[in-house]
Order: C-alpha cells, then structure tokens, then sequence
C-alpha cells in the first residue's frame, strides 16, 4: 500500500481557536431538572414545553446506549455544560451582535458579505443564536426563517403540529437528551408554491468547553415549494471533550422538495450525535447532502420516511475520518406507501489511523408496493492504520420492490498514481486527485464554497501523505 | 550520441522472476522503431522499465535517456524530461476530468503554467485529428471509455505532452480500420526529427501506415533479431517459431 499520509489535518485546522467571550447565562454542569427550570425561566417557554423538556431528560435517564454504538464509553455526561449563553436575544443587524462574538465570525469567515448570496444567514454560538436574518424579498412572499425559540413563540400553531412528531424524544438516547435541552437552531417555513431558490444558511459555533450543544431545527416545505438549507460548524481545540446533539425535523409536503446541505467540520474534541429525520408525503422529494469531515466521533444517519406516495429520497454521504476520528454515518430509508423511490450514495475516506463506518438501514413496509431503492457505499482507505466497515441492513415486505445495493473498499491505487504520475504528474499531486476524484460524485453537489474548502481540507490531510 | 534512448543489457525482473534478460536497443531521435515477439516475451516490462513502474526491479543494465542514466529518476520525473508510455491497458480514474488532468501534464511537462486559451486552443486541433468529440473533456479519465476510446486518448495525450521518446504499447490492438488510420494519423504527425518513438505491436498492418525505420523480436526477454520492414512481413506469414528455432541456446 502506498505511503500514509503523514500530516495531519487538525493541525492545520485553522477553526481550532477560542475567544474569550463572556456568558451572559451559564448553569452548573451536568444534565439535571434544575438547568432544565433555568433554562425554561430565562426564554420564558409555555408550560407544555417545560413539562416535554422534563419527560425528555427522564427518558434520556431510562434509555440504554445501543449495545451496537461503541465508542462513546468515555463521554462523561456529568462533565458537561448544558446551557451557556452569550446572548440576550438574536439580533437582526450584523451591527447588533456584541462585537466579541463578531470578531469570532469575522476569523472564521462567516463575513457579512455571504448574505448577499443567500436568502437568510444565521449564526448560532454556542446555546443560542447570535444573529438570523432574511432576505426582504423572502419575507415579503412569507419565507419564515427564525431561531427555533423565537419560531416558537411567533407561529405556535405550526410550531406544536409539527416539534417532536418526526422525532420524538423516545426515538433514542441523544434525541431524548436534545429534547430536555434544546436550544437556538433554526424555524424554517416555506407556504405553499413558495420556491427558495437561494439557499438559507446556518453556522453553528461551539466556543465554550466541555459545553453541549442542542440545536433543534424544524423545517416545514409546504406543498409544491421548495427551499435549501445550509448548515456549517466549528469548534475550538481544547484538551476536553464537548457534546452536539442536534435534533432535525423537516416535513416535506405534496410535491414540495428540500435540500438540506450539511459540512460538519467540528474539531476532533467533539462528539457528534445527531439524529435528523424527514417526512415525505406525496410525491415530495427530499434530498440529504452530509460531508463529515470533523469531530472525534459522528453518530448520523440522515433518514426518509416516505409516507406519501410517489415520494423521492436521497441520501448523498460523505465522510473523511482522520486521525482521532470515527465517522459512523450513513442513511436510513423508510417506504410506507407505494411507487416511492430512495437512492443513498456514500464515499468515505479513511486516513492516519482515522476510522469510517457506514450504517445504512433501508426498510419497506408492507403497504409500500412497487418501490425501488439504490443503495451505492464506496470506501477509500489510505493506509494499515484506518479503517473502514460497512453495516447495511434491508428489511423487505412490500411486494415488487427493486433493492440494488452496490459496496467496494479500495485503496489509492498503484495502477492509477503510476499511470498519472506518468504523465508527469507529481506523486503528492497524483495522489490528491484520485482521492478528490473519488469524493467528486458528492462534492460537485454542494454549493461552490463549500466544494472548495473540501478539496482544500483533503489536500491538507494529503500533505507530506507520499514518500 | 545524446539525442538518444539506449537500453543497455538491461536485466528486470518481476517479483523475482527474470523477464528481460539482457536487452540492447538504442532509439535516436527522428526515428520509429517497432518491437514485436510473443505474448509473454516482455515487450510490456519494457515498457514500464522504461517509465520506472515500481513494481519491476532493474537488476542488470542501464537506461540512458540524452545520455543520463534514469536509474534514480521517479515515474513523473522521467515523463517530465520527456519520456511517455501509451498504456496497452490505459486504467481508469473516475472523478477526474480529463480536461483538469490534460492541464495539470501539460504544466508539469511546459515546467510552467500554460495559458489556457493557447491550452484549449491546442488540445481542440489535436481532438479534431483524432476524430474526438469535445464532450469528452468534461468526462472522467478513461471512465466508461470504450477500448477503442481508451486508445485514442493515449495519442491525444502524447500529442499534447509531446515527449522526446515515447514508446506505444499495443496501441493498435482492438483498433477498428478507421480509428486505426485516425491513429495512425496521429503517430505520423508526431513523427520528426524531435522525436523518438518505439512501437510494441503484434501485427503488421499498422507498420504499413507506420513505415518503422527498424524491427526488433523480442523471444523472451531478448531481441533474438533486428531487420527492416520485411521482417513484419516474414512474420505475419511465418509467425514466430522459425525465429526461436534459430536461436542458438546460450
Ligand atoms: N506485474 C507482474 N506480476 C507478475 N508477473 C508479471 C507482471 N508483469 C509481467 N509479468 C510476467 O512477465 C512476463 C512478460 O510479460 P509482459 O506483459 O511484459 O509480456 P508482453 O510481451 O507484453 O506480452 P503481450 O504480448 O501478451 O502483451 C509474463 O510471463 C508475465 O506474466
Ligand atoms: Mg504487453
């Protein structure tokens, strides 16, 4: 097997700073039904939403780990900080978020001027989000884009129809635990025809140490509209470990299509555990694009439920596991009704020691006739010390349906770096473009900044990668 | 005497089995020579000595390209001082556009950042020589190409990279009658007193649009015989086993 690569790509991983940034609200550490009161006293919720937060945390108490979910036996939940706040209230006006916090978006890039390409940006640090807005022209045709706190609290009939019914708390431990203490994220509602074409951007920032990050976000699509979500993140490096568990929900109506973009780039102190689900109802078509490319460990499988008929899901998957990290991702595809199609596509890359899993659950229900699903999962690995497995699961009872599934593990390999090389193409060169070319499938769809700080960040973790 | 690539005994051996076992040939600017001989005989270890594929081991013998011995020289090294290899099996990389890869040689051979117009400019005369359609820039290298197309690709490259030596191994095979002209087209257009070309093939219909100016058999791991363009013909209607029945065992 060719060189591994040497370099590696948290040291170069230019988020890793912190800013001192003083909370306005902070609780004592650990998950406990005092900070679920705080929390509720300081964003002023409805009791039906205390009592929810409450139920959640008991359920977190009761609910075992997956016996099949290793690696997370160190994540000391007592350690953590559930609450921290260095806001009173989301601003509107760049110009209104406390300057400390933006100057820590200024070094990370989220400048400014990036809302002139999108229809809405928002940045959440740490518990809460710092800034939300959107573009006049969307809020004139009544695109909603808030903070979940304040979709809450502004459109409560939308809110409570749909929190908490794609994924309730009961649904595993890290849902549970999102839902005793969830905090910022996004409210995104599209009315009916309403077509988004510019994308609604997100970046989540962890800042603060052994902190735990919950954002919920709740996406609804009315019929035949359409929207892009776009979600970024970050983190510092300390010598401790911090906690994401964000919970996402999005109900795509009658022919209404989602696309919802994720780059989760969190420093490799971070564990990430997330579980996000999506309602499909006829002939709706959702699509995930997932690039894990950070955390010490990712816990995620994107997931369709196709309730309507003639639905479409996508699944579009991509991890990068470097050293210290375990991508466990992968997609889940539920077929309740009838003529409905999935495709889940995965690349996964695994360097320096770095370990990458896809988990695929593809399941049809007996009322789900005629459905056809395509499953394609293709691993790289880099070298002796990585790693890579693939846990696929089809549980089939409708009748007619079509299931392909396609898999391969491979290494850069010594036919095509010789034959590239031999046009005179340099080895570290040589190398890099078989390992984008191998991620191109997934990267060509997400937006261009994004496809370019991919093939930014693997070239790094290619550095000094050949001998 | 440094317009030349000589073999010199040269001995190479795939995991420990001797495939070459003292090849000589010397190949001088302006000229085509073709080497031919069994399946199995060596003409591919040749080839990717030659090109330094690491997997065969020179263990006897040099390779002097213009002189200098390339012994030490990586694959990209050797191709950027001029040496190309038109692959008998050209691999496949998806993922990657021909048009970023073209572009990415063509840099590393000019050991400059080429201009992009006169770039496109190029690589669009040398397309319509070959009888390529432009679409196939935004395809991914060799993916989904047919055999046929695969080889195509090989000259469309050594057009562009316009080495000093090339060798092409077994371009003619699985060539249709057309695509076969179309390439040998190609060839005679690269053919000069810049260049040195070393043709691998097995018959003797594309010597008739190629005229070489020399012959070698190679019988395993040797070249048993060297002659002008009737030692094709002799083989095509003898075949190879009066040649290796003349041979004197060493
Ligand atoms: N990578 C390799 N591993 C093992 N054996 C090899 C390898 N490459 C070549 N050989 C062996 O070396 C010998 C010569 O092979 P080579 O490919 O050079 O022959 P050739 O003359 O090009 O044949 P053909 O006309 O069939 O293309 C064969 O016996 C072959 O099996
Ligand atoms: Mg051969």
């Amino acid at each position: 097997m060719n060189a591994p690569p040497q370099e590696l790509l948290h040291r170069t991983y230019k988020e890793g700073f912190h800013d001192d940034i003083k909370p306005i609200h902070q609780v004592p550490k650990g998950a406990s039904h005092e900070v679920i009161d705080y929390m509720c006293d300081v964003k002023g919720e409805p009791d039906w939403m205390r009592a929810f937060r409450h139920r959640s945390l008991d359920l977190f108490h009761k609910q075992p780990l997956p016996d099949w979910l290793p690696g997370l036996r160190d994540l000391d939940y007592d350690a953590i900080t559930y609450y921290v706040s260095p806001v009173e209230k989301s601003a509107r006006k760049w110009e209104d978020v406390p300057e400390e916090i933006r100057r820590t978006y200024d070094k990370l890039g989220i400048a400014k001027e990036e809302q002139k390409l999108l229809g809405g940006l928002g940045a959440q640090i740490d518990s809460e989000m710092a800034y939300h807005n959107i573009q006049e022209t969307l809020a004139k045709k009544g695109v909603v884009f808030l903070s979940c706190d304040e979709g809450m609290k502004q459109y409560p009939e939308i809110f409570r129809e749909h929190f908490a019914k794609a994924i309730p708390p009961e649904d595993n431990k890290f849902a549970a635990l999102n839902s005793a203490f969830w905090s910022g994220g996004s409210f995104v509602y599209i009315p009916k025809g309403v077509k988004c074409d510019v994308p609604l951007s997100v970046y989540f920032r962890i800042n603060a140490e052994q902190f735990g990050q919950f954002e919920r976000t709740l996406i609804v699509v009315d019929d035949d509209a359409f929207c892009h979500y776009v979600e970024g993140c970050s983190a510092p490096i300390y010598t401790t470990h911090s906690l994401h568990a964000a919970v996402v929900e999005i109900f795509v109506k009658d022919r209404a299509r989602c696309r919802y973009t994720t780059i989760q780039n969190w420093s490799t102190d971070v564990y990430n555990l997330v579980t996000k689900r999506s309602f499909l109802y006829k002939n709706a078509v959702m699509e995930w694009v997932d690039g894990n490319l950070g955390s010490k460990r990712t816990v995620k499988y994107p997931s369709c439920y196709m309730l309507g008929e003639g639905a479409h899901g996508e699944v579009l998957s991509l991890a990068s596991a470097d050293k210290g990290m375990w991508q466990d991702a992968g997609a889940k595809m539920v077929f309740f009704a009838p003529n409905c199609t999935g495709r889940i596509n995965s690349k996964s890359l695994s360097g320096h020691g770095g370990r990458s899993s896809y988990r695929g659950l593809v399941q049809v229900r007996n009322e789900a006739k005629n459905c056809r699903i395509q499953v394609n999962c293709d691993a790289l690995i880099l070298d002796d010390k990585s790693r890579s497995d693939t846990y696929p699961t089809m549980e089939v009872d409708g009748d007619l349906v079509t299931v392909e599934h396609e898999a391969s593990v491979s290494n850069v390999s010594e036919e095509q770096l010789f034959y590239l090389m031999s046009r005179g193409i340099k080895k570290e060169d040589a190398y890099s473009m078989i390992v984008n070319g191998f991620i191109e499938p997934i990267v060509k769809e997400l937006p261009m900044e994004f496809a370019v700080e991919i093939n930014r960040l693997i070239n790094l973790q290619m550095e000094g990668s050949v001998g | 005497m440094n317009e030349t690539l000589v073999i010199r005994n040269l001995r190479v051996s795939v995991e420990d089995k001797l495939i070459l076992k003292g090849v000589n040939l010397t190949v001088r600017k302006g000229e085509v020579h073709a080497l031919m001989g069994p399946n199995g005989s060596g003409k591919s270890t040749l080839a990717y000595t030659i090109m330094g594929h690491p997997k065969y081991t020179v263990t006897g013998g040099q390779i002097l390209l213009k002189g200098e011995d390339i012994h030490e020289l990586g694959t990209d090294e050797r191709a950027r001082k001029g040496l190309f290899l038109a692959f008998q099996y050209p691999c496949e990389v998806p993922g990657v556009r021909m048009a970023n890869f073209l572009r990415l040689a063509c840099n590393g051979r000019a050991g400059r950042e080429l201009d992009v117009i006169e770039f496109y400019d190029k690589l669009e005369k040398k397309m319509k020589v070959l009888d390529m359609d432009e679409k196939f820039m935004k395809r991914y290298l060799n993916e989904g190409f047919s055999g046929g197309e695969k080889k195509r690709n090989e000259i469309l490259q050594m057009m562009m990279l316009e080495p000093e030596f090339a060798v092409m191994d077994e371009t003619d095979s699985g060539l249709d009658i057309d695509a076969l002209k179309v390439v040998s087209q190609g060839v005679n257009q690269l053919r000069g007193p810049g260049r040195g070309i070393l043709i691998i093939t097995h018959y003797e219909r594309i010597l008739r649009y190629i005229n070489p100016d020399l012959i070698h058999i190679l019988v395993d791991g040797k070249i048993v015989k060297s002659g002008g363009p009737d030692l094709a013909a002799h083989l095509e209607e003898h075949g190879y086993d009066w040649i290796v029945k003349d041979q004197v065992p060493a």
